[in-house]
């Protein structure tokens, strides 16, 4: 008499608690292994040049483990082959999987991990506690080694700072984060041709835009509304434009009224402003990101908020004359940035395992990663920029892919990034529910504030949160 | 021989024993310990930390919204479930005219049962993707382009904090009607029939047919089916974290405690907490069925 309902309850408690007996199991495992493996990296030993700055021994294999998720494997493919072309000598064992925990952990508890890995995906490892084992190598030694392009320049010179600061866990730089996304409000570029429309530069002009396009029977704005943190980055973007980045700084490390900054009040009072003149889609609040996306794709509404892969994402859904391109958000009166700058995030971790057999190796794929053949062909593949400076340029790219790099390029060092949502997990969920309201105009700009920062209160009071400082 | 038997028996029962034991006795009494640590469940350190967590959990503002939306699924869910189900099992029955061959259902009763059934073989992931659909927050969605043409005008159900709750309550309502209107049905053709006859011969219209013979008839039926229900409405995770905007939202209105269970334990690296919010859970659930079993005891008829 177990109804199929009362099944999936216990299913799911079942499989918490095998999730936790694993767990458990495998953490008895690694402390048995813990014990048997003190050769900690492998490989290298011949003589250290600048061509072959961390000394790998020309025959020693590479084991390369991708992530096969949104950018597919076959960038890595061509990535590999350069390695060879490098090393004729060498094999290398390439995977491309997208349970990453299953299948690595145990390596990780034998002594045997691979010699590189990008570690992403919903089953990534868990970076943080890799790192505080100390089973991660120290990348300075990558970005301090003479640039592939250029040998009189470093690594860190070549590739994006944000990179450089991404890479920190534990105070040291353990992740090179390869994926530069760049966060805007997205439009079909023939639609706006037609009608003679032009992203906004600023907030007047944003209003009459959309009053504009309200009355062409569009609507103005759609947000994933039922994932707010969508509406949230476009929140943040004219918060951050109006303050400078000390806005975010702010906010990332947890500081005492952050949320309560006059800018994060402006912005919400602008988010409120489009909603109360009817600029968002009618119903958006209750659509995911397929559905909204679709209904923008479909021509329902002018611009969205999202991330670089959008045009990847909706590929299958896209009309064959849709132009995927970006724009900035507009800025707000007494705006201390200028309006062609935007957020940015570097993404998609790969790691080089401290105890791996061929360290050397993976630290040499990764030099040849930030080479600006191998991230030009990322780029080809993928259509999304890498966090290697130039590499995309000269490269013909699609719309989307053209139109971010564009925005990325104008940005420059006024282009921002925000830490907080990785850093303190348990701020994230409760953060965007507050967005969720604030996009639906159930409550107003001083309350926005308010209950914000009441959730990054109590995330500080927490005796569990670690709390962290950027630059 | 004696002996030999009960090597028998038992052989039979090791095994579903042992993975009893292991998959569901084994999980409990470690969620138990585990409620007393800090555990953040990736780390394989962690100390004991006695109550806190009991503690914490007391002053949680967001677990007690979540139990306070699982105590209105609690009363909702099992009292309009085993309404609905009565009704449809009782027309399905005797709900069609009474004539020479006796009492008998509604014409077509067979294609009725089936498609009141017919939810149950779908699963829950399905059913909460195909009702976020029909209940799309847009002019445009299919119950809203329904009401519109019908001059109810439209609502944005899961999108509108006020009553997103109690969509999420129909669809486990609409899942659920089905199942217990076979059990109805099988426990109401259990009943002899000349009962019924011997009513209708009396002068008893269908309403007295129905409380006086079939309700008292069919009580120990409802009894279980209420304990199982409210277990259901205890839960509802899995719609929730389907269906909804967040999930768990608009604004926390459909948090229930599941879903907190699965927020603090997997993504929030809590799991020492989450473990103590599964035993509130465990023994909130063990209260409310002793308390239902006994609240709703009656004499037994026999027949």
């Amino acid at each position: 008499m177990t109804t199929p309902n009362n099944l999936s309850r216990r299913l799911f408690l079942q499989r918490a608690a095998v999730g936790t007996l694993l767990a458990t199991g495998g953490s008895t495992l690694a402390a048995c292994a813990s014990g048997g493996g003190d050769d900690s990296g492998g490989g290298g030993g011949a003589e250290k040049t600048s061509e072959n700055p961390f000394g790998v021994k020309a025959a020693d294999p590479l084991d390369v483990v991708i992530f096969k998720g949104g950018y597919g494997d076959d960038y890595a493919k061509a990535h590999e082959e350069l390695y060879k072309k490098k090393f004729p000598e060498t094999t290398v064992k390439h995977a491309g999987i997208t349970d990453i925990t299953p299948q690595l952990q145990p390596r990780f508890n034998g002594g045997n991990p691979p010699d590189v890995i990008d570690n992403s995906g919903a089953s990534a490892l868990p970076s943080s506690t890799l790192a505080t084992s100390g089973q991660l190598a120290d990348l300075t030694q990558l970005f301090d080694a003479a640039s592939i392009d250029d040998a009189s320049k470093k690594v860190r010179d070549t590739i994006e700072p944000i990179t450089l600061e991404a890479a920190q866990l534990s105070g040291k730089p353990l992740l090179l984060n390869y994926v530069l996304t760049v966060y805007a409000i997205w439009y079909n570029k023939p639609l706006f041709a037609k009608n003679g429309w032009e992203p906004a530069k600023t907030w007047q002009e944003f209003l009459d835009l959309c009053e504009t396009i309200k009355k062409a029977g569009i609507a103005p704005m759609a947000h994933q509304g039922k994932h707010p943190y969508y509406i949230g980055q476009v929140h943040m973007d004219m918060a951050v434009k109006h303050g400078g980045h000390d806005v975010i700084k702010a906010i990332d490390q947890l500081e005492p009224n952050a949320w309560k900054h006059e800018s994060i009040k402006a912005a919400a009072e602008a988010i409120l402003e489009i909603k109360g003149k009817g600029y968002f889609m009618q119903g958006t609040e209750g659509l995911d990101h397929i559905q909204s996306q679709t209904a923008w794709n479909q021509g329902k509404a002018a611009f969205i908020p999202s991330g670089s892969w959008l045009e990847n994402e909706q590929k299958p859904v896209a009309p064959a004359d849709f132009e995927t391109t970006a724009a900035y958000t507009p800025l707000l009166d007494g705006s201390k940035l200028p309006v062609d700058c935007t957020e940015i995030a570097a993404g998609e971790p790969f790691i080089v395992p401290e105890q791996a057999k061929n360290k050397a190796g993976g630290l040499e794929y990764m030099r040849i990663m930030l080479s600006k053949e191998a991230a030009g062909k990322f780029t080809e593949l993928t259509g999304s920029p890498t966090v290697v400076k130039g590499a995309g340029e000269g490269l013909k790219l699609s719309p989307g892919a053209s139109s971010s790099s564009a925005l990325l390029k104008s940005g420059g060092d006024n282009n921002w990034t925000t830490y907080f949502a990785a850093w303190y997990s348990t701020m994230d969920k409760p953060i965007r529910s507050v967005w969720g309201e604030l996009a639906a105009a159930r409550i107003t700009a001083d309350e926005f504030c308010n209950r914000a920062q009441k959730i990054a209160d109590d995330t500080a009071k927490d005796p569990k949160t670690v709390k962290q400082t950027r630059s | 021989m004696r002996h030999g038997s009960y090597r028998f028996v038992a052989s039979f029962l090791a095994i579903p024993l042992a993975l009893y034991a292991i998959f569901v006795i084994s999980p409990f009494v470690q969620a138990f310990y585990y409620s007393l640590t800090d555990w953040t469940g990736i780390s394989p350190e962690f100390n004991f930390v006695g109550f806190d967590n009991f503690q914490t959990l007391a002053r949680d503002a967001v677990f007690r919204q979540a139990l306070g939306h699982n105590l209105i699924l609690l009363i909702g869910l099992p009292l309009i479930t085993i309404f609905l189900a009565l009704v449809f099992a009782y027309l399905l029955n005797v709900g069609g005219r009474a004539n020479a061959a006796g009492v008998q259902g509604v014409r077509g009763n067979g294609f009725y049962k089936l498609a009141f059934f017919l939810p149950q073989v779908l699963s829950v992931p399905v059913i909460a993707v195909i009702w976020a659909t029909v209940m799309t927050s847009t002019d445009t969605g299919l119950l809203n382009s329904f009401t519109k043409a019908i001059g109810l005008g439209t609502s944005e159900y899961l999108a509108d904090p006020n009553i997103a709750l109690y969509c999420v309550m129909w669809v486990l309502i609409w899942g659920s009607v089905g199942f217990y209107l076979v059990l109805f049905n099988a426990a109401m053709s259990g009943i002899p029939k000349d009962i019924f006859e011997a009513a209708i011969i009396d002068g008893a219209g269908r309403f007295a047919t129905f409380y006086r013979i079939t309700l008292p008839l069919l009580w120990d039926t409802i009894q279980t089916s209420w304990v199982y229900l409210a277990i259901l409405a205890l839960d509802a995770y899995a719609l929730v974290a389907v269906m909804t905007a967040g999930p768990g939202g608009p604004d926390n209105s459909t948090q229930v405690m599941g879903l907190q269970i699965a927020d603090n334990g997997f993504q929030y690296g809590r799991a020492g907490y989450a473990s103590a919010m599964g035993v509130v859970l465990f023994f909130l659930t063990l209260i409310i069925a002793a308390v239902m079993l006994r609240a709703t005891r009656r004499d037994r008829i026999e027949y």
